[in-house]
């Protein structure tokens, strides 16, 4: 395998894990394959971050350009698309983000998605991928093809490793052209709630197979006689069930409680990755439910079984 | 304002337990119910929701079986004006832009300002069918879109970020939007509803129809391809507790005692 390529993304002067995510795993492959590990800086004041990176790659390519200050999909497809015709990397490494979303279907080249895993077989790139909501694991190959597209997803890899050496920046001078069809205008932050769920102990959640909003309230009840706070999966506040300061996910919050007991929670890897340290206690009637691959006491059986007697013995302890 | 919106019919996973076909690139799908895939659902209600504000029609379309006349009839009953349903044993096997490339042989004669697909599908989860589509289009696209406003040939959509945050940016049109759930709230289908569409005509078109060829279609025209499926290996050592009720409750208590609750 020849070049490797990063594409290091970055949001509001701070590069985000998922670029020293992809570092690591694109230097693993390097090393197997004896290629080269590119990062690809794209943006505008960004030299600082070029300096971060280079102790993780053998060459850092920036792109510097005030049309590239925020990230915008269209513009950033047409440099890389520029880049990877003219250094004809064998693979591009992307995020599973919202960020490599917008913009990795447009390259024109083999694509697989939002994989967990990436090896080399008989020099052959092969990835893992998860299927049918995280119950089933696919491998993936490629068909002839010099240069693939691999979006990578967040939080599998690690984002700590060894600095593999100082390695060469260079900067590039390339004509951006004008910016014709999509104009970023804004980011807007989370709105600040009334509950704080990242500094929660002991977090009781809830997921969709509660089935219904009336039946909220009784896992509202059980955590409150936990003396924990309520909080959900997404499911739940699409349906606006909860409001979204209570979504656990990478779209939502992330937590660290001591206890985290997961209701009905089937364990979307949205949400179980971004679940950090401390117990879990998951109450499921599917016993292949992802959940039950993270959970330390599980409990394979309705939950409408389960919580009514949970919250009786629960008052009785209260009523002393 | 014409919108297209394309539609899938997935197995519903999240509440059953999936298990492997032998040959180890399909899962057994019988005993699985089957509807239109979350997301789209959203897409749908979206379409039909920007209709009613701005005048126009909505065309719904589906590639896959006959079977997946009932999520278009589901589409119809939510509102949408037409339906259209590409199926041909060629296309089994196909990768994300290959299914692009079939949509775009269709939708290149259509007339639409703007096309709205689901952000990801719950059963292969690729996630690229709109970003391929728009590119094979040559027109701009948002992914992940939970807010829409449509201005003087432009719309200004919210596109859903990490950690709760919000990126809105101005897209002309005509665009693809790919939309995240939880944008609307999709409307309840009920079976009385599907009843009274049952015998809205639905266009049917093959590959020939689309004036495609085999080896564009379908695994040989990927270049991806399923080794092989298998059951994620469990990461942690799981204590599976009673799943007798009151046992299991007493097990609860003793944990959160432990772990410094109920003091």
């Amino acid at each position: 395998m020849g070049r490797i390529f990063v594409l290091i993304e970055h949001r509001k002067g701070a590069i985000r894990d998922i670029t020293w995510e992809m570092l690591i795993k694109g230097r693993e492959l390097a090393l197997r394959s004896g290629g080269e590990l590119t990062a690809l800086l794209l943006g505008y004041q960004i030299r600082n971050l070029a300096e971060k990176l280079v102790q993780r790659a053998d060459e850092v390519l920036v792109v510097e350009d005030e049309k590239l200050s925020n990230f915008n999909g269209e513009i950033y497809q047409r440099v890389l698309s520029k880049l990877i015709s003219e250094y004809k990397p064998a693979l591009t490494l992307i995020g599973h983000t919202s960020f490599g979303m917008e913009l990795a279907g447009q390259l024109e080249l083999p694509i697989t998605t939002d994989c967990i895993d990436l090896c080399l077989e008989n020099g052959a790139l092969k990835a893992v991928r998860q299927m049918y909501t995280g119950k089933v694991n696919a491998e993936i190959s490629f068909i002839g093809a010099p240069s693939y597209i691999v979006t990578v997803r967040p939080d599998v890899f690690p984002a700590e490793g060894q600095q593999t050496g100082r390695g060469e920046i260079k900067y590039l001078s390339l004509p951006i052209e004008e910016i014709k069809y999509k104009k970023f205008i804004e980011y807007i932050e989370p709105a600040v709630g009334e509950v704080d769920i990242t500094r929660a102990d002991i977090l009781v959640s809830v997921g969709q197979g509660i089935g219904d909003k009336k039946n909220i309230s009784m896992i509202a009840e059980l955590s409150e006689l936990m003396g924990g706070v309520l909080a959900c999966s997404r499911p739940i506040v699409d349906k606006k069930w909860l409001p979204k300061e209570r979504q656990v996910g990478l779209s939502g919050k992330t937590v660290k409680p001591k206890l985290y007991l997961a209701i009905g929670i089937s364990g979307a890897f949205q949400h179980i990755s971004q679940i950090k340290g401390g117990h879990i206690i998951a109450i499921n009637k599917d016993p292949r439910a992802p959940i039950f691959g993270v959970a330390d006491y599980g409990i394979v059986e309705d939950l409408f079984k389960i919580v009514p007697v949970l919250t009786s013995k629960l008052k009785e302890i209260k009523a002393g | 304002m014409d919108i297209i919106v394309c539609v899938k019919r997935v197995p519903d996973t999240a509440g059953a337990t999936i298990e492997i076909a032998d040959d180890a690139r399909r899962i057994r799908e019988d005993g699985l119910v089957f509807d239109m895939n979350d997301c789209d659902k959203y897409a749908v209600e979206e379409a039909v929701g920007l209709k009613k504000k701005y005048g126009g029609s909505v065309t719904a379309i589906a590639l896959g079986t006959e079977d997946v006349e009932d999520i278009l009839r589901m589409c119809f009953v939510t509102g949408c004006d037409e339906g259209i349903r590409l199926t041909d044993k060629a296309f089994q096997g196909s990768d994300a832009v290959t299914i692009a490339r079939i949509l775009h042989r269709l939708i290149q004669s259509m007339k639409f300002d703007l096309i709205l697909t689901g952000a990801q599908a719950t059963d292969d989860g690729y996630g690229q069918v709109g970003s391929a589509l728009a590119e094979l289009m040559g027109i701009s696209h948002a992914t992940l879109v939970i807010g829409i406003e449509i201005l003087d040939g432009k719309a200004r959509v919210h596109r859903e970020l990490e950690g709760g945050m919000e990126e809105v940016v101005e897209i002309r049109l005509p665009a693809v939007l790919t939309i995240q759930t939880g944008i609307n709230i999709p409307r309840y289908v009920s079976i009385r509803a599907l009843m009274k569409v049952a015998q809205k005509e639905i266009k049917v078109l093959d590959l020939k129809g689309l004036g495609m060829r085999e080896e564009e279609v379908g695994e040989s025209g990927s270049n991806t391809s399923i080794e092989r499926l298998f059951l994620p290996p469990l990461t942690k050592e799981m204590e599976i507790l009673p799943s007798d009720p009151g046992e299991a409750a007493t097990r609860v208590v003793k944990i959160l005692k432990d772990k410094g609750g109920l003091v």
